[in-house]
């Protein structure tokens, strides 16, 4: 099939990448800790992306990714506790359950408010972000098993180094395939001039409300992975702030750039998680201080990202 | 071809369009003058619909296309290029082109992704075609440029190919020649002449280069205040008081 012809030599790197992840995971040489935190960044890279379609690609402002990503997570740590799905097999289904019930929440809510423009829609989308994030704190008056502002506890730890692996890679390929498609193309017409768009017979409001259905699937599939992999979800990890991590992201790997995404969502969570290690315990905190300097620095050396010296650069 | 009736538009306190009727038949090419404010451009924002009217009708084609929102006008073959410009300057000359092509001519999401046969076909189908289109208008060997760091006469040739890959049956000019010199426009009239026997086009321009207008129009119409002061041929047109006097101010000079 093209799909795996097209794509071989990105399929033969990243079957490279897992080896030597997988002999050095079985060698015993790196922790638990590491362990986790690798696949954490593929979960990342993969939500960050999916802010790429909506923001990087189409230019719609979002200040609402970690919603999506929560909703994902909630939907699948709450299908496999309710219906005792314990099982890596059936993990597959409830990602995908995850994925959907985002993107489905994302097209409802999108009607309405992807009619409106740059830092309204920020706007518009960052309260949509306290709202959910205010339903998950109040959550366990709908179903005790959702836990509210406890937090949920005792999902199944089911997302492991491949199910991660092969999940992240494929829909990495089909957003490259989908961005290389004509309905990549018009994403990018509409970010560079909607009304020039719609002239030319794009139906906007269409497409943006498929980038942005698009876009939070692939956050929803991403936050599904995050349940399983820390079995613990509390509604303070899908806040606004959290929000505020995906955008840095994209903006350091350069908007509309897939594999920027990839190299921020790694230094990202290297940063933070290397600062974890390398400061003393007494001055961690300190951390949450270097990354907004870290932000400024960015925005004044490299305003258009890590990876690209000028506008349209990549 | 397109009949618009008692067109109306206010903003505000101001009547910009004030119960404007015109009609244009197949294979012509009309001609909109008038003084700056005269509401041109505002009923070409209302035809494409980027301006919802405040009454009136339009029919394109015997069909009425009042209530149709842009994009739908677009593939039903009304294509419109911008007085100040809206290529998309940061896409390639290439894509700005295909882009506007691909509307037209689709494919679903999986075959996006899965790369099909008829993906692949209608891919190529839109690369032939905006490169029969670049070559057309002598922007041969730009396709990778970004369509933003073209000359701006260029930038001019760029957006009436967009406008001719969605296959229009009628073409909105909205001062093509705004910022060019006389050879440029000479230039401009030879390629207008040559697109719209090539594509079989029904053309509809406002201009506000006399000789630009005069030279390519088979008639004219005059507007001032939102409304209709005259209509005829070219050098009906030249003649008449009504038209100096809006251009040149009440005294006949």
């Amino acid at each position: 099939m093209r799909f795996f012809l097209d794509s071989r030599k990105l399929i033969l790197l990243a079957a490279g990448i897992y080896i030597v992840l997988k002999l050095l995971f079985s060698s015993g040489i790196v922790s638990e800790y590491i362990q986790q935190i690798t696949i954490y960044v593929f979960i990342v890279v993969l939500a960050a992306t999916g802010l790429n379609v909506i923001y990087g690609y189409t230019g719609q402002f979002s200040l609402g990714h970690a919603a999506f990503y929560g909703i994902g997570a909630y939907t699948s740590a709450y299908l496999v506790k309710t219906l005792g799905l314990n099982s890596v097999f059936a993990l597959p289904a409830t990602l995908l359950a995850g994925g959907i019930m985002a993107g489905l929440i994302a097209c409802i809510i999108g009607i309405p408010i992807l009619r409106l423009r740059d830092d309204f829609l920020g706007i518009a989308t960052l309260g949509f972000g306290i709202l959910v994030r205010v339903f998950f704190d109040n959550s366990d008056r709908i179903s005790e098993t959702l836990g509210g502002s406890r937090g949920f506890t005792g999902i199944a730890k089911l997302t492991n180094l491949e199910i991660t692996f092969v999940v992240t890679v494929f829909l990495l390929i089909v957003t490259r395939n989908i961005i290389s498609s004509r309905y990549g193309l018009f994403w990018r017409c509409i970010k560079d001039d909607e009304t020039a768009s719609a002239s030319i017979g794009i139906d906007t409001t269409r497409m943006k409300l498929m980038a942005f259905s698009y876009g939070c699937f692939l956050a929803g599939v991403a936050g599904a992975l995050y349940a399983h992999l820390y079995t613990f979800l509390h509604p303070s990890n899908f806040d606004f702030l959290k929000s505020i991590d995906f955008l840095i992201i994209v903006i350091l790997g350069g908007m509309g750039n897939i594999a920027g995404t990839i190299y921020a969502g790694l230094l990202w969570v290297g940063f933070i998680e290397g600062l974890r290690i390398a400061l003393p315990s007494n001055i961690l905190d300190l951390r949450w201080v270097f990354i907004p300097l870290l932000l400024i620095v960015l925005m004044m050396w490299r305003p258009y990202g890590l990876m690209s010296k000028k506008k349209g650069d990549g | 071809m397109l009949e618009v009736e008692r067109l109306e538009k206010s903003f505000g306190g101001v009547r910009a369009v004030d119960g404007f009727s015109f009609h244009v038949d197949k294979g012509e090419t009309l001609g909109i003058i008038g003084p700056n404010g005269a509401g041109k451009t505002t009923v070409f924002n209302l035809i494409t619909r980027f301006y919802t009217p405040d009454g009136g009708r339009m029919r394109f084609m015997g069909k009425s296309i009042t209530h149709l929102p842009p994009y739908r006008l677009a593939r039903l073959g009304i294509a419109r290029t911008f007085q100040n410009l809206r290529l998309f300057k940061d896409l390639t000359v290439l894509e700005n082109i295909t882009s506007a092509h691909l509307t037209g001519h689709s494919y679903s999401p999986f075959a996006g992704i899965f790369r099909t046969r008829r993906h692949l076909r209608i891919e190529r189908e839109a690369r032939d075609n905006a490169m029969m289109l670049l070559d057309f208008l002598g922007l041969g060997g730009k396709e990778q440029a970004p369509a933003g760091s073209l000359p701006y006469g260029e930038q001019r040739r760029l957006e009436i190919a967009r406008a001719l890959a969605i296959r229009p049956r009628l073409l909105l000019i909205d001062e093509p020649g705004a910022g060019m010199n006389p050879r440029e426009i000479q230039d401009l009239v030879a390629t207008l002449r040559e697109v719209k026997a090539r594509f079989d086009l029904t053309i509809v321009m406002i201009e506000h280069q006399m000789g630009l207008v005069m030279n390519i129009s088979d008639r004219i119409l005059v507007m001032d205040f939102g409304e209709k002061i005259m209509e005829g041929t070219p050098s009906e047109v030249r003649k008449d008081r009504r038209v100096i006097e809006a251009y040149l101010g009440e005294e006949p000079v």
